[in-house]
């Protein structure tokens, strides 16, 4: 028996860890992995709360499950538009490197 | 058993995730995200998502880090190089993050009276559990994704033509 609070620890550590990398990496690839990791933390966090939830309310409750699944079909669809736009970014500038591709800024 | 698992698949999370902040070439970073994935994979089965934790390893550690691999050998990207940019975000993005990961823990951990203990083995949702939900009160939003993900494969697709 271990107490919910630590999977919701562990979804903080990873979060951040995402965060930092999101912040850190110069690698556009990298950059959207990282965002990729946040998803999956925020996922471990609600199928935790569910878990919870239904503790709480003496029976199975999966709505935290349903949002989870919901997640997962956006970040596939996310990731194959991404994909393609940093296939197309990297047509056009011929790097990969995010401080380079800073057209829009003043 | 649940605690030692847990600190094992947990432990190897936050190596995994910490690997791919401190690793400079991309495929070695989308390597350590698919030991992140497969882990959580097994917290989730621990949590009693019997259904997630196979969505997890087929969409994420299977279909998504593919497609992120292919790309990186596609591009051929090689390993990343520092720039002065990325000093400034050194100075911001690690005490942020610090102050991120101690602030939510802290809060959690402080909070863990309120929060019930799971047991390995209690409140196991089934794949049937999901679907009645998902096909009888969410069947709207369910098609919805579908053709969420048709727009998206179109797009992919008009991004990454090669423009003549």
């Amino acid at each position: 028996m271990i107490p919910i609070a630590w999977y919701l620890a562990l979804s903080g550590i990873l979060f951040s860890i995402g965060v930092a990398a999101f912040l850190i990496k110069r690698n556009i690839i990298t950059v959207f992995m990282s965002i990729e990791l946040m998803l999956n933390a925020v996922n471990l966090s609600f199928v935790a709360f569910s878990r919870n939830w239904s503790q709480i309310t003496g029976h199975l409750q999966v709505s935290g499950q349903i949002f989870v699944f919901f997640v997962m079909v956006v970040a596939a669809a996310e990731a194959a538009v991404g994909l393609a736009i940093i296939i197309a970014v990297f047509r056009a500038r011929n790097t990969l490197n995010v401080d380079q591709v800073d057209l829009m800024k003043l | 058993m649940h605690l030692a698992l847990f600190i094992i698949f947990g432990a190897l999370c936050v190596a995994g995730a910490l690997n791919l902040l401190f690793q400079r070439h991309p495929i070695n970073s989308a390597l350590s995200l698919i030991v992140v994935m497969s882990s959580l994979a097994v917290l989730y089965l621990l949590l009693g998502a019997e259904f997630l934790a196979a969505a997890q390893v087929i969409v994420y550690s299977g279909a998504i880090m593919v497609l992120f691999t292919f790309v990186i050998m596609l591009l051929n990207a090689g390993e990343e190089q520092r720039t002065h940019g990325s000093k400034m975000a050194y100075f911001a993005g690690v005490p942020g993050a610090a102050i991120l990961v101690s602030l939510l823990t802290f809060i959690f951990l402080s909070n863990r009276g309120n929060f019930a203990q799971a047991r390995i083995g209690d409140y196991i949702a089934s794949t049937g559990d999901l679907s009645r939900v998902l096909f009888r009160d969410l069947l709207l939003p369910f098609e919805v994704t579908s053709v969420l993900i048709l727009i998206a494969i179109l797009g992919a697709v008009a991004l990454a033509r090669k423009e003549h």
